[in-house]
This record gives C-alpha cells, structure tokens and sequence, in this order.
C-alpha cells in the first residue's frame, strides 16, 4: 500500500466513524465537536485531491466559524443530554428503515452510474484545486454567476442587519 | 528503504524537524513567562523574581514544578471528557501554527538539503488563518465543560472577540497577498530577501499595525483581555482549572504570542532575513543558523512589545473592545486593501 492509500484508508474509517458518533451522542455539544472531525477528515480527502484551498477553506468556513456559531447557540439554549428529547421506539425503527432504503438507492445509483465506470479519483494530481487555478476559472469563466452570487451575500447580510436592529 | 512504499528519511526528517520545533516553542514559551515577569516588575519599577538560581533564572522551572504537584481537581458537575480536552485543544491549536512558518532556509547534512520548514503549502496563510480561528475550541469548550456561570460568560466573550478581530485580520492579510502574489510564506519571504526589495512593513504599515493589533486581540493579551478580566469573571474561563490543565492555558497563550510573533516577523520584517546581509555569499549551513537567530531576534522583540503594551496600557471595556474592531479596525483595513490595489494598478501600467 501506498501512503497516499493508508491515508485515504485512514480518512475514510475516521470520517465514517466521527459521522456515526454525531448521531450516537446524547450530548447535543458532543455531536458537534464530532462533526468537526468529520469535517477535519473530509479536508484531508480534499487535500489528497490536491484541493488545498479548497481543503483550507472547508476548514476556516465549516470548522471555525459556522460550527462555533452552532456551539454558541447549544451553549446559549443551555441544551444537554438532559434536555434532549426521548423518541419511541418505532420512531427510531422507522428512521433507520428509510435511512437504509435511502442508503441503497445511493450506492446502487453510484455503482451504475456509466461516467464512474473504472474510474479513480485523481489522486495527489490534478491541479484544479490550487488556488491559482481556481481563482483564473471563478473570475474570467464564471464571473457573472460568481458577482451575482457575492450580491446575494451581501443582500443577505444587510437583511440580517436589518432583522437583528432593535427599533 | 522502501517498506509500504514510504519515504521513510524524509518522514524521520519530518519528525525530527516537528519534536525541535515543538519543544523550541515550548521552551521559549517557558522563559516567556519568565521575562513577562521581569519586564513587569522592570515597567513598575520593582526587582521581580529573583531568589530561584541566579537572578531568578530557575524560576520558571520551579512555577512549572508547582503547576504540576498541585491537586488536580475537576469539578463534579462539569463534563469530565470535555473538561480534559479544552486545555489540550487550546495548547494543540496553538502550536499548529509552526508547520508552515519558514524558519530559515535549507541546511545540508548527510547529502541531504533540508528545509527548515515543516510543509512549504502554497495556501500557507490561509492555513495560519484555519489554525487561528480554531483556536477559539479550546477557550469554548474548556468555558462550557466547567459549568460555571463566569466561565461561560468568559468563553462566549472569548469566542466573540476572537471572531471579531479575525475579519480584520483577514482582510489586513489580503492586502500582504495582493502585493506577494503568493499565499506560500516561504514565497513570501524569499521576496523580501531579493535584492533592492524593502521588507514588506515599508509597503504595508496600516495593514502591519491592524495585524498586529488582531494578533494582540487574537492572543487574549491586555488591553484585549476581557475573556480572563479578574474584576468582572473572577478568573475567566479557566476559573475550575487547577494543577497543570491551568497551566497548560496560560501556557498557550505564550506559545500563541510566539507564532503569532513569528508569523508577523515573516509577513512584515523579512522572516529570516538579516537586514543589510547577502545571505548567498555565505555557506548555506551558516546562513541558515544565522537566519534562524535572525527569526528569533525578531521574535523577542515582538514579544517585548506586546508585554510592554500590557503593562501601560489599560484593559478596554466590551463596548469600546467591540466598537474598535467592528467599526475601527475593519473599516480601515477595507481602506488599506483598496489603496493597496491601485496602487498595484496604478503602477503595472
């Protein structure tokens, strides 16, 4: 094995398991301190993509500001293992029934899928993900779709400014 | 050697390289603590701690021996696992930082060129950027798992301020990047080495003193130490800390001034440049132990000014806290960013 195969390998088990200990934990502040590893293995992935930027940033958005901001929220609420509440037990059932049917459709859709034939992912080449090339392809092919995106986030901030002022 | 097909040199090189810098940075750290307080005590006109060995100089040795034989107590109601990982995180997130800060340039041994660098990754700063914002975790968490009333008022003015000053940290930084071109510091450097290039503080001063007032801010160091203010939170977050958990906040918080020193040293004043120097005429052993002290230099005396800043100047209150980075500190460096860019334009054409 190639060390570029034992990291995957290791990503992968860790990314699986962290998500599984987001749904497992009875602590809500628990669950998310677990997605932030998942977080931290999926930016591994995209680093063996040689995606680093996109890595870097998958990190600085996801892990360092919105999972701070869903931290200060369950902190705020004061919410708990306490606090949480209890499912029947064929709630429970069902949910797992149609996560597993949801599950199946995937992977079957994934393994007939005719453009992913015999195919693996470009490993440690490929250069769309550096930043250099990355930056060429948003502001000279997609400058319009990317401008008119930055003005939607700009009117979302404003409405939230406007919402958030008291009188 | 090739077993599992790994390059087996280069990661033992890699190890050894991370286990000198980490205790590096943890030793220094050490004596940090040692010079706050000399330089307190010289500030107030005092002789500061002087009976540990000669001139004091054992002291940090025996602080850290208290630290460690002290009661180790956890509280009953706390969240005894996050209560362990906070002080762990706080003290990991602070020495990340070190793997893409340049050092020196390469040494050569055993016909090997090793760089002085952990990982030359071409998104360098925004990876300084990742680490910082994460290191809002540890305060968070350790505030949160304590289950006191003062210490998760603490954490959230921690974590606020943190996110707070990190934007126009960022925004300080575009301005560097605009002008390298590169995200990579070891890029970074190389630049402000070139001959007839002054260091990059000469070009970017607005943009340096915004940094370095979010790196003070990012550091939890006075004036900006509102997360730990004595006479409002009683201790902060780390109120239920004892023995060496505590120790390994307060600990962090000098290793954090260290990177952020260093980081500063190799975006603004040349890394491990030596001013007025051509480091090529000299042999590359040489001219990479003189860079290293050359970085060092420029450590100390970053870290000697953020404690004499600590020492004169007085905590601000929240409002005045928030008030500086959201409609101060932002809205300059929006403006440096926008002088620096027409500048670049101005000057290409």
């Amino acid at each position: 094995m190639s060390t570029i195969e034992i990291l995957f390998f290791f990503l992968s088990a860790l990314a699986i398991f962290s998500a599984i200990m987001v749904l497992v934990s009875k602590n809500p502040v628990h669950s998310v301190l677990w997605l932030i590893a998942v977080f931290f293995a999926i930016s591994g992935h995209y680093i063996l993509l040689n995606a680093q930027f996109l890595a870097i940033v998958n990190m600085i958005v996801y892990a360092g500001a919105i999972m701070v901001l869903f931290l200060f929220v369950i902190m705020l609420m004061n919410l708990n293992a306490e606090t949480e509440p209890q499912k029947h037990l064929w709630m429970k059932l069902a949910g797992v029934v149609s996560g597993g049917c949801f599950f199946l459709v995937l992977v079957s859709l994934v393994r007939q899928a005719t453009d992913l034939n015999g195919k693996t992912a470009l490993m440690k080449e490929g250069n769309i993900g550096l930043i250099k090339n990355l930056g060429k392809a948003l502001f000279s092919d997609f400058v319009v779709p990317f401008e008119i995106t930055s003005v939607l986030f700009l009117s979302a901030m404003v409405g939230a400014v406007v919402i958030g002022k008291k009188e | 050697m090739t077993l599992l097909s790994i390059d087996w040199i280069l990661l033992i090189e890699k190890l050894i390289l991370i286990a000198i810098i980490v205790f590096a940075s943890l030793g220094i750290a050490l004596y940090t603590t040692f010079a706050e307080r000399k330089v307190a005590a010289v500030l107030q006109d005092r002789p500061g701690p002087n009976r540990a060995g000669p001139f004091g100089l054992l002291q940090p040795f025996a602080d850290g021996l208290k630290l460690i034989m002290k009661e180790e107590i956890i509280p009953n109601t706390s969240n005894k696992v996050l209560f362990i990982l906070g002080p762990g995180l706080a003290m990991t997130a602070a020495l990340m930082t070190c793997a893409v800060i340049p050092w020196s340039s390469h040494v050569e041994l055993f016909d090997r060129s090793i760089d002085l660098q952990i990982a030359d990754i071409n998104i360098g700063i925004l990876y300084i950027f990742g680490v910082v914002s994460l290191g809002v975790y540890g305060i968070m968490i350790g505030g949160w798992a304590s289950n006191n009333k003062f210490s998760l008022m603490a954490a959230l003015r921690g974590a606020s301020q943190a996110i707070s000053y990190e934007l126009a940290m960022g925004l300080a930084l575009i301005a560097v990047l605009m002008l390298s071109g590169s995200l990579s510091l070891k890029t970074i450097v190389d630049q402000q080495m070139e001959h007839g290039r002054l260091w990059n503080v000469a070009y970017q001063p607005l943009g340096f003193l915004i940094f370095f007032i979010c790196a003070m801010a990012e550091c939890n160091r006075t004036p900006f130490d509102l997360p730990e203010a004595e006479n409002e939170l009683n201790f902060g977050y780390h109120q239920e800390y004892s023995s060496m958990k505590l120790g390994f906040y307060l600990f962090s918080e000098y290793v954090n001034m260290i990177m952020s020193s260093a980081v500063m040293a190799s975006l603004y004043f040349g890394g491990f440049d030596i001013p007025f120097l051509d480091e090529s005429s000299l042999s590359p052993n040489l001219a990479a132990i003189l860079g290293v002290l050359a970085l060092l230099t420029k450590i100390v005396i970053f870290i000697f000014v953020f404690m004499w800043i600590r020492w004169t100047v007085p905590r601000f209150r929240y409002d005045q806290l928030m008030n500086i980075g959201w409609k101060k500190l932002i809205p300059l460096a929006l403006i440096n960013m926008l002088i620096t860019g027409a500048v670049i334009l101005w000057l290409q054409k």
